[in-house]
């Protein structure tokens, strides 16, 4: 028996509501939207974490600014988060600072139990996951391990990004996983693939992020993040989700 | 792993057992963990008086032991077989600390000792596990 698995269930008994970002494609705007979601959350008052699982291309540290120096986590009865921006955040970049770490499967599955099993998450409201692109591991683990996660799909109309997050909005499906809806990102035109995509699989279309062009001067200051057109537009839509959170 | 969280892994790990079995006492529990974890024995005995809950009376006078597993590795470059202890000499104390937090990170520091290959196989060494749980 794995007693991490019964350690995982106690450290997140005291939060409310996990969401995890995911779409499968890569480079879809998953870390942008899972950091800017987190930092308006915290800003709204909901007490959240924010948990980094691309276990091999941890970047949400990049975002947000974060220089980790010599310093690890501060322990006390298991491992702290890191505050920013109002943020708990925790990454395994916490740990591996600059090394790059190759992981296999079997590795991947280890390395997230044991971040779920140290981290003190304490009381939140809502834990957001970053997920990595695929369908792999980490997805699989996550719908195994975390059966309540609610999975925020972001999509864009390329079609080429259209045809894997089909499949991932598929799987998720038949793992009978919850769906919170999906979300569109780098909107540029009138399109409304994603859209009818989204009806497809009966799941909530929960709106869309414009192309915008001053994410890349923001990322580095999480007060940067949550001025940009994108935090704008997302902070409208999450305003659905979460009556906590004020549209403009 | 950090020995608080392994303990507190354990007790929960025990206490849902006990749930599920109608157990009244819980009279042992064996836990084996991988070398790699580095776990300090007195830490987590430490921990374990931390964080098993006073009025637990399943959990009164329980023995509770700790077995290592010891580490071996073989590259899958080369095929050469080694231990965490012929991998120690270039680590720093930052990257040990890393490990024992998630023994994964091996990859990111430990490189084969023959050939320098970052792709090795863990045969042993790495997990955490109750071998049993004993009660009535
Ligand atoms: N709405 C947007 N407009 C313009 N650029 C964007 C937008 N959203 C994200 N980007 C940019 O796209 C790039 C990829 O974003 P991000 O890293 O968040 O994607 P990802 O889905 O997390 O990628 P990966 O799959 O590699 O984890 C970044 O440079 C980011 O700034
Ligand atoms: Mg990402
Ligand atoms: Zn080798």
């Amino acid at each position: 028996m794995d007693p991490r698995l019964a350690g995982v269930r106690k450290r997140l008994a005291g939060i409310d509501r996990i969401i995890a970002v995911t779409g499968g494609k890569g480079g879809i705007g998953k870390s942008v939207v899972s950091v800017s979601l987190s930092l308006l959350l915290a800003e709204s008052g909901l007490r959240t974490g924010l948990l980094d699982l691309d276990l091999t291309g941890p970047t949400d540290h990049v975002l947000l600014g974060l220089d980790f120096g010599e310093q690890f986590p501060s322990e006390e009865f298991g491992v702290d988060p890191m505050l920013v921006g109002g943020v708990r955040f925790m990454s395994i970049a916490c740990f591996s600072k600059q090394s790059p770490a190759a992981l296999r499967g079997r590795d991947v599955t280890n390395a997230l139990i044991e971040m779920l099993a140290i981290t003190r998450w304490d009381e939140l409201d809502v834990l957001v996951l970053d997920m990595p692109p695929g369908l792999g591991d980490t997805s699989l683990d996550i719908v195994r391990l975390l059966e309540r996660a609610e999975h925020l799909v972001l999509a864009t109309s390329s079609r080429v990004v259209l045809e894997t997050v089909r499949r991932t909005l598929d799987v998720l499906a038949q793992l009978r996983t919850r769906v919170l809806g999906v979300l569109e990102n780098m909107k540029s035109d009138s399109s409304q693939a994603v859209e009818q995509l989204a009806s497809r699989f009966s799941v909530p279309y929960l709106g869309s992020l414009p192309e915008d062009s001053s994410l890349e001067l923001a990322t580095g200051t999480a007060e940067s993040l949550v001025r940009t057109p994108t935090a704008r537009a997302l902070r409208e839509v999450i305003s659905a989700v979460f009556p906590q959170v004020r549209g403009s | 792993m950090h020995e608080f969280a392994l303990a507190d892994a354990v007790i929960s790990a025990a206490l849902e057992t006990a749930d599920k079995q109608n157990l009244s006492h819980i009279t042992a529990i064996a836990v084996r963990i991988g070398e790699l974890q580095q776990i300090d024995r007195e830490t987590f005995e430490f921990a374990l008086k931390e964080v098993i809950p006073n009025s637990e009376p399943r959990l009164a006078g329980t023995s509770i032991t700790l077995e290592v597993q010891h580490a071996s590795f073989r590259c899958r470059a080369c095929e050469a077989e080694f231990t965490l202890d012929q991998t120690r000499g270039p680590l720093v104390e930052d990257q040990l600390e890393a490990i024992h937090f998630i023994p994964e990170l091996a990859r990111a520091f430990i490189r084969c000792p023959d050939c320098r290959s970052l792709d090795f196989e863990l045969l042993t060494g790495r997990g955490v596990s109750i071998d049993y749980i004993e009660g009535e």
